[in-house]
């Protein structure tokens, strides 16, 4: 399941991280590896974009950015 | 005797709390520049301490030193090429997984690094305990524990600081990322071949050498094909094989796995080092977001904190504006009192004084804008607005945080430009930058006033507030068109921290606030000048005007053709007669004026121009007060007045009659206010574009554009409206 489709409050584990250059790379550096836990705290009122928690943190992703990551075990 | 220099360098991930521990460290004693060549801010700061000179030199805000953004080439090349003695990294002992991401890249730099662990108070009441004596083991660096904002643990920083620079330390080889074997293996080939290749031309460490080309880093390819001479291209092929049998090998780029390695090092030493209690408390910064990026109340409130902002910048800012605006007015009375006439008088009192002032009554506007964007930042809101607006401004390819800028431009395009710094990439501050002068500012206002007033009567509001809505759509169009054109490239991707609140310092607000004060008073100054004392020239010269008429002796015969009936008249026709005097002489004064105006320099440059503003509906006189509008739109108006009005007084009334008596018709009011909203810059606005962008290139390609489009624009609304039919 992409990222971009969990809801609010859910849980997941990273399994692959897509993308492709300097983008994909920033995304991992930031914490968002494969096998790191993720936590989708909340979406902004339009929608997009995501705040998500990640080793500790919150961070943000833009939906279209989000749709590149693939997680798994969502709860 | 003299002490010894000593430069210490301070890095960190942004929201660290670096900048907090610059300005303990400096207080006000920082320079505040701009990195060579590019407009990212560098801060430096001399500080004696422990009988050394310190020069304290704050790095751009990072994640990572890979060669992504401008702030982190400019991080790098400063450790790389300036070799500071010792570099601070400040972690935010919070956040320490993601903070060492930047830590390990540091470590194998090869330099003399430091650990500050910062805001250990608040990782202590989040439950975490960290270890620091076995961090520093494992990493072999000195850590300290710091809390910035109580101004804890600096000194003993500096002083650890200075006792490592003074060290005879090798880096050593273990106690880095050590990665998988068959990269390791391609890591000690490559620097094998490098050091029989280069024979030391290279001025890096060879290891980092050989991790960077294999991430294929295009900077340090750049550098070896500089450096290495002839074997440039040999080590460049080589290092190509290596990537390529890597790829093959774990079937995705070096780059990607190192990346991931790194944080499988970094999870090793987690660990060991940190503890964290599994007591659930509760987290302050996450319950304010649930309010303050609620779905329901998210939007309402940014606008009110927008609303505020604008408040305080206009409301508040008027006061100490019209102080400004006395004194400048005091300054002019007086010198106008004891100065003999001649035309240095004039250049000063005409040409600088009233130049300069009316630009520097943005100063209050200036310093309140900039303390409450410096509030939104320091307290961790200006990445939530960014969080909620992103959605719109991607619209025009842009990244939520060009909204406050776009939004300052309907107060004053001055400081709004002056915004954009908190832009992180370079191509969305340029862009932004050459958008915000269609959002129109509170400068063009009293045109518009004038001329909807005059010419639409009632529908004056739907008028003003079309031109408005015009100059939005007219910004999103133009920001969608470099986007794909001159400015192409992805969006700056919006991978962003949203940090925890903090309650701000008022010595950092106060600081950042000067800061911006200072460099609109000192960089918009000299051009400003300049401006101004050109506008100046070009209206006060040629000195000698051939008059229409003697306006000298017109006036010495009215006031004598009056002296008589006055002196037979009773007192209150005297007071009547005395009045209507002089209104007769102000009426001279004022067509001489006039006069003056059409014969100086602008007036005829004015006329020359005329035909170019024919096809708008415009004449000469509209021409020239286009032409001052350079100095700063509020001009025009002013403009206007001395050249259409020759009657007593230039009050609103006085032109709105003048006008109406004048060629204009509806449609060439509407045709001139589209041309005010759009086109070139004023001085201040051009001065801000090409300190913003870093080059003149920008600032005339904004003059150009806008002037053009203007046209344009008048043009299809005058022409197209005389076509449908309106007069």
């Amino acid at each position: 399941m992409r990222l971009s489709e969990m809801k609010e409050n859910q849980t997941a584990i990273i399994v692959h991280v897509g993308g492709n250059g300097a983008l994909r790379r920033r995304i991992l550096e930031m914490g968002i590896l494969k096998g790191s836990d993720i936590y989708v705290e909340k979406y902004a009122p339009l929608k997009d974009p995501i705040e998500l928690i990640v080793k500790g943190y919150h961070l943000s992703l833009r939906v279209e950015e989000a749709a590149q990551i693939i997680v798994d075990n969502v709860k | 005797m003299r002490s010894k220099h000593l430069s210490i360098a301070l890095a960190g991930n942004p929201n660290s709390g670096k900048t907090t521990i610059f300005n303990n460290i400096t207080g006000t004693r920082q320079k505040v520049g701009n990195w060579p060549g590019v407009t990212v801010e560098k801060k430096e700061g001399h500080v004696s301490k422990f009988g050394y000179d310190l020069i304290i030199v704050d790095l751009p805000g990072t994640y990572s030193l890979t060669p992504f953004s401008l702030e982190e080439i400019i991080a790098r090349d400063y450790v790389l090429e300036e070799r500071p003695d010792v570099v601070i990294d400040i972690i935010d002992a919070s956040n320490l997984e993601r903070s060492l991401y930047l830590a390990t890249q540091l470590r194998e730099l090869d330099c003399k690094v430091l650990f500050a662990l910062n805001m250990a108070d608040v990782a202590q009441t989040r439950g975490m305990k960290i270890d620091d004596e076995m961090l520093s083991e494992l990493l072999d660096v000195p850590v300290v524990f710091t809390i910035g904002n109580k101004n804890e643990g600096i000194d003993t920083l500096l002083e650890k600081a200075i006792e490592l620079a003074e060290s005879s330390y090798e880096t050593p080889k273990t106690r880095k990322v050590k990665y998988s074997k068959d990269i390791e293996h391609s890591i000690s080939n490559l620097e094998r071949f490098l050091e029989n290749w280069t024979e030391g031309s290279i001025p890096y460490n060879i290891r980092w050498t050989a991790i960077k080309l294999l991430e294929d880093d295009k900077i340090v390819k750049e550098r070896i094909l500089q450096k290495a001479g002839k074997n440039s291209r040999d080590i460049l092929r080589e290092a190509q094989r290596h990537r390529d049998f890597l790829v093959g090998r774990f079937d995705d780029e070096p780059e990607i796995v190192m990346t991931d390695e790194r944080y499988g090092f970094i999870f090793g030493i987690i660990k060991e080092v940190l503890t964290t209690s599994t007591k659930q408390r509760v987290d302050i910064s996450r319950n304010i977001d649930l309010i303050l990026t609620n779905r329901f109340v998210g939007f309402p409130i940014f606008f009110l904190f927008i609303w505020a902002m604008f408040e305080l910048t206009f409301s508040l800012g008027a006061y100490p504006m019209e102080w400004i605006d006395g004194g400048v007015n005091l300054l002019l009375t007086f010198l106008d009192s004891v100065l003999p006439d001649n035309l240095f008088k004039d250049l000063l009192l005409n040409g600088i004084i009233t130049g300069v002032g009316s630009v520097i009554v943005f100063l209050p506007n200036i310093l309140i804008l900039f303390f409450c964007i410096a509030l939104f930042e320091d307290t961790g809101y200006m990445s939530r607005a960014a969080f909620l607006m992103d959605k719109i401004m991607h619209l025009i390819g842009l990244h939520g945080k060009s909204f406050i800028p776009m939004l300052m431009g309907f107060g004053c395009t001055v400081p709004a430009i002056m915004a954009t710094r908190t832009l992180e990439s370079e191509k969305d501050r340029t862009l932004t930058i050459l958008i915000t002068p269609f959002i129109s500012c509170s400068a063009k206002l009293p045109v518009y006033i004038i001329l909807a007033g005059t010419f639409f009567g009632a529908k004056a509001g739907t008028v003003i507030f079309s031109i408005y809505l015009a100059g939005i759509i007219l910004s999103i169009i133009t920001g969608r068109l470099f986007r794909s054109t001159i400015l192409r490239g992805a969006d700056a991707p919006f991978v962003m921290e949203l940090p925890p609140y903090r309650v701000p310092m008022i010595k950092s607000l106060l600081i950042h606030m000067w800061d911006r004060g200072k460099i609109f008073l000192k960089k918009m100054g000299g051009i400003i000048l300049a401006g101004s004392v050109i506008v100046w020239a070009l209206l006060a010269f040629p000195r000698n005007v051939q008059y229409s008429s003697d306006y000298a002796a017109e006036i010495d015969r009215v006031k004598a053709s009056y002296v008589a009936e006055m002196t037979t008249a009773d007192e209150p026709d005297k007071q009547l007669l005395e009045k209507r005097r002089d209104a007769a002489v102000a009426k001279l004064i004022r067509s001489k004026k006039a006069e003056k105006s059409e014969k100086s320099f602008m007036g005829r440059i004015g006329k020359v121009i005329a035909p170019l503003f024919a096809p708008l509906g415009i004449d000469w006189r509209g021409s020239v007060a286009l032409l001052t509008g350079f100095a700063a739109k509020e001009i025009v108006v002013s403009t206007m007045g001395i050249l259409y009005v020759a009657d007593e007084e230039e009050d609103s009334e006085a032109l709105k009659n003048a006008l109406l008596s004048s060629d204009m018709t509806p449609l060439s009011a509407l045709a001139m206010m589209a041309f005010v909203l759009l086109y070139l810059p004023c001085f201040a606005t051009a001065a801000a574009i090409r300190r913003e962008t870093g080059s003149f290139k920008w600032m005339f390609f904004s003059v150009v554009y806008s002037t053009l489009l203007a046209w344009v624009v008048a043009f299809c609304v005058y022409q197209g409206g005389r076509v449908i039919g309106f007069s």
